[in-house]
């Protein structure tokens, strides 16, 4: 295999297995940050209990997110040097302001949350935990920022062979990042939201600490629900906004080859092995444009004739990305999106009749449901990604230009398995440690002569009521 | 003064911060094994650093970071030029860091075991590559006319640069035992004191060698001449006056002339490579300069004001942290958090 394969191979494996973690990162951080402030105003131990325990969780995710960025950083320089040499002038930016504003911010402050129980107020001590959610979703933001720039590059000029920086507020209000922040930003509380659900609903089934995790599913329940939909409104606009940036990431998307008008969405259909025309297909007339235009009539064009365009303008070359993966990414990516939205608007309706305890059916389903969100998280960014091949930088940067060209197959194959290693042993630790704490449940209270009753409050305040 | 020459000091500076603080937290690490004798004196020494390793090695982030955005010819150079080393250094900063929020979350001995010496090696392999990477820096590479780096991996692991490596890990160890003696109580305290004053005389006696060592592979002598002659002199007296310090148990002087130490060897090295950022051993025309291989003025500006305004932030919690946890680590299992 050429260091080329290898090093895409390696990108795209270190950065799925980085953002297994960071989603859960970013919204459990603000989640924990929210049960310790209703500790602070309430001063219910039950709070401090929650707190702690999903803490915990947090703590052992975050390290495991924290530890695979570094090697995100480094990546750029070690394998796409080129491509670091070509756009550092504009790409540089945001990943130093990204370590400046959120890295020190969010660890700094999470050493300080760590040991800092007994030595800090309260109050000051859960300021600490809006600082780590604060930072880590100013990094989503700053990274974000940059990957923008991968896919529509804005605010530049190249000057001696080179891609240099226009325009810094320009790069930085990137018209995608509109789309794409909260985007991530959403998929952050919501795979949070569904991993209290699933370990919430764990323990309510077999009634211990009723109270706590009935609290915890509540919250959960709430904020899965409309991160959910706010995820699928979003999403809806950032698909509108894609087919003009990137209409080729479009028609892979939709295994649309031909151009089409007005166009249909496929329901099913399978390409041939070369992945260069269908074999067989089932598609709704129309459907893709009321998707992507809001109207029954439009035009998108088909991957054959994006092709002919781009070999017109850069050469020939194929530029078309392998349909097959931003195809099943993009509908395992929605599909669970939607499962997403069902499952979380049932949970709120159960929460609101109060009555989700009892319901050991929907509990058992609920106790697996942690898994969607982590399946949509991965095939986001496969979508998001492989659909821009081949350009490293739309329309600007391919991946034969970026690749490092003076590190050898041998080398990134070295690395690349000393990754795999790494990355399979650490993988069993945290799934280990995270089934065995979630299993666990909170410490015992430690106050005797105040049992947190098990006995399902039907007067428990919600967390509305927790407000006061 | 012109940015290319501000953001080369800036990034001086990071480094100075990320060795003088990531420079204990690693001491620390590699003195685990040695001062913590049973489990709970490890997790003493493991919580003296607890709240401030994760802090300290964004420097190193940062100071990767602010590369790419000031100098992209350099961070492309290095990063690519140095792949295996800066593998291996990137394995061991995630066992590392993985261990010290994994190690304690099990009973199981083997478990922790692991981790403890996954605490150990990762620090060890750490201050190893990053010395042996500092050294070539000043001593230079094999870097040809089009800026790629054409020497192979054993290229880097010359005489000189090893001497780096072990000066690196040397220094690392005594600021690491001088912490911990500041920070730790009890029986991990005694046992920090006295790899201190152990540590010492052997490490002045590495470091004088480095700096020899330092003028015959270097062209420090005929670019800087007499010139860094404060630098350096103040570079000897801190590390040497650590000894007077660790006599009399002032062990946060001591510290503090560590600390002074490592900063003036960053300073040492900075100032051998200046204006150069990566030294080519072929031609020096070839070297990549703060010049060259710098970004666009229009980007440099707006590095700049985004640095002043951070930087002292930065500082100002991070020193604020420190505070926070001032007093020493006791020894009560009940009260260790890691």
């Amino acid at each position: 295999m050429d260091a080329l394969i290898l090093a895409r191979l390696q990108f795209a494996i270190t950065t799925i297995y980085h953002f297994f973690f960071v989603p859960l990162t970013l919204g459990l951080s603000i989640l924990v940050a929210v049960m310790e402030t209703f500790y602070v105003r309430t001063g219910r131990e039950v709070y401090l209990r929650m707190t702690k325990f999903w803490g915990k969780l947090f703590l052992i995710n975050f390290a495991m997110g924290v530890v695979t960025g570094i090697v995100q950083e480094f990546q750029f320089g070690m394998n796409w040097s080129e491509y670091s040499r070509y756009v550092g002038d504009i790409f540089g930016a945001p990943l130093a302001i990204e370590a400046l504003l959120a890295f020190f911010l969010e660890s700094t402050f999470l050493g300080v949350w760590i040991f800092g129980w007994d030595k800090l107020s309260k109050g000051v001590h859960a300021a600490t935990m809006w600082a780590v959610a604060i930072g880590s979703n100013i990094s989503a933001l700053w990274i974000l920022i940059a990957n923008s720039f991968m896919q529509e590059p804005v605010g530049y000029a190249i000057e001696n062979g080179r891609a240099v920086m226009t325009d810094f507020f320009e790069v930085v209000f990137n018209p995608n990042i509109f789309y794409m922040f909260p985007h991530v930003l959403m998929s952050g509380l919501a795979t949070a939201g569904f991993f209290m659900i699933s370990i919430s609903a764990y323990h309510l089934l077999r009634k211990r600490e009723t109270d706590l995790f009935r609290r915890s599913f509540q919250l959960a329940a709430m904020v899965a629900a409309i991160a959910s939909v706010v995820i699928a409104l979003n999403g809806h606009s950032q698909a509108q906004h894609m087919i003009e940036s990137q209409p080729m990431k479009m028609a892979a998307t939709e295994a649309l080859w031909e151009t089409e008008s007005p166009a249909s969405f496929s329901i099913l259909t399978i390409g041939n092995l070369s992945g260069s025309g269908e074999v067989f297909s089932i598609r709704l007339p129309r459907l893709l444009c009321l998707l992507a235009y809001d109207r029954f009539n439009c035009t998108i064009r088909g991957m054959n004739d994006l092709q002919a365009e781009f070999e017109a303008m850069y050469g020939p070359g194929d530029y078309t990305p392998p349909p097959v993966i931003p195809y099943w990414s993009f509908r395992l990516m929605v599909g669970s999106g939607f499962l997403m939205i069902g499952l979380s608007i049932y949970a709120l309706f159960l929460v609101m009749g109060e009555m989700f305890d009892r319901r050991s059916k929907a509990l058992k389903i609920f106790q697996w449901t942690v898994l969607l969100p982590y399946l949509a998280n991965a095939t986001g960014w496969l979508l998001t990604e492989v659909g821009r091949f081949p350009w490293v930088v739309y329309r600007l940067v391919t991946l034969e230009q970026g690749v490092s060209n003076i590190v050898s197959a041998g080398s990134v194959l070295f690395s690349l398995i000393g990754y795999i290693l790494i990355y399979s042993a650490l993988i069993v630790a945290t799934v280990y440690l995270l089934l065995k704490y979630s299993k666990a449940g909170p410490e015992p209270s430690g106050q005797a002569d105040a049992p947190e009753s098990d006995m399902g409050s039907r007067d428990m305040p919600s967390l509305v009521g927790a407000e006061d | 003064m012109d940015l290319n020459t501000v953001w080369f000091i800036l990034i001086a500076v990071l480094y100075i911060g990320f060795f003088v603080l990531e420079g204990f937290d690693l001491g620390v690490g590699m003195l685990l094994p040695f001062i913590g004798r049973n489990d709970t004196n490890r997790r003493v020494v493991i919580n003296t650093i607890g709240p401030h390793w994760d802090g300290n090695e964004v420097w190193l982030l940062t100071a990767g970071g602010a590369t790419f955005a000031a100098f992209p010819m350099w961070y492309a150079t290095m990063f690519s030029g140095f792949y295996l080393a800066l593998f291996l250094l990137l394995a061991a900063l995630i066992l590392r860091g993985v261990a010290f929020e994994f190690r304690s979350k099990d009973e199981n001995p083997k478990w922790r075991a692991f981790w403890d010496w996954s605490i150990f090696a990762g620090s060890l392999l750490t201050a190893l590559l990053l010395g042996v990477a500092f050294a070539n820096l000043v001593r230079g590479v094999p870097i040809d006319a089009d800026m790629n780096y054409v020497g192979g991996f054993f290229n880097l692991l010359n005489p000189y640069a090893l001497l780096g490596g072990i000066a690196t890990i040397a220094i690392f160890l005594l600021h690491g035992a001088i912490f911990l003696s500041m920070k730790a109580s009890g029986e991990v305290e005694n046992r920090a004191r006295y790899a201190a004053k152990k540590l010492w005389l052997p490490v002045v006696a590495i470091m004088l060698a480095l700096l020899i060592a330092t003028y015959l592979a270097t062209d420090i002598l005929e670019r800087l001449g007499v010139d860094p002659f404060l630098i350096q002199l103040t570079f000897d007296a801190a590390t040497m006056i650590v000894g007077c310090f660790l006599r009399r148990d002032r062990y946060g002087w001591a510290f503090a002339m560590t600390s002074v130490a490592i900063a003036f060897a960053v300073v040492t090295m900075f100032q051998i490579m200046y204006p150069r950022v990566m030294i080519s051993s072929l031609n020096p025309d070839w070297s990549l300069t703060i010049y060259n291989a710098s970004s666009s003025p229009y980007t440099l500006q707006v590095m700049t004001i985004v640095a002043l305004i951070f930087v002292p932030i930065v500082l100002a919690y991070q020193g604020w942290s420190y505070w926070v946890f001032r007093k020493r680590v006791e020894g009560k299992p009940e009260k260790l958090t890691y």
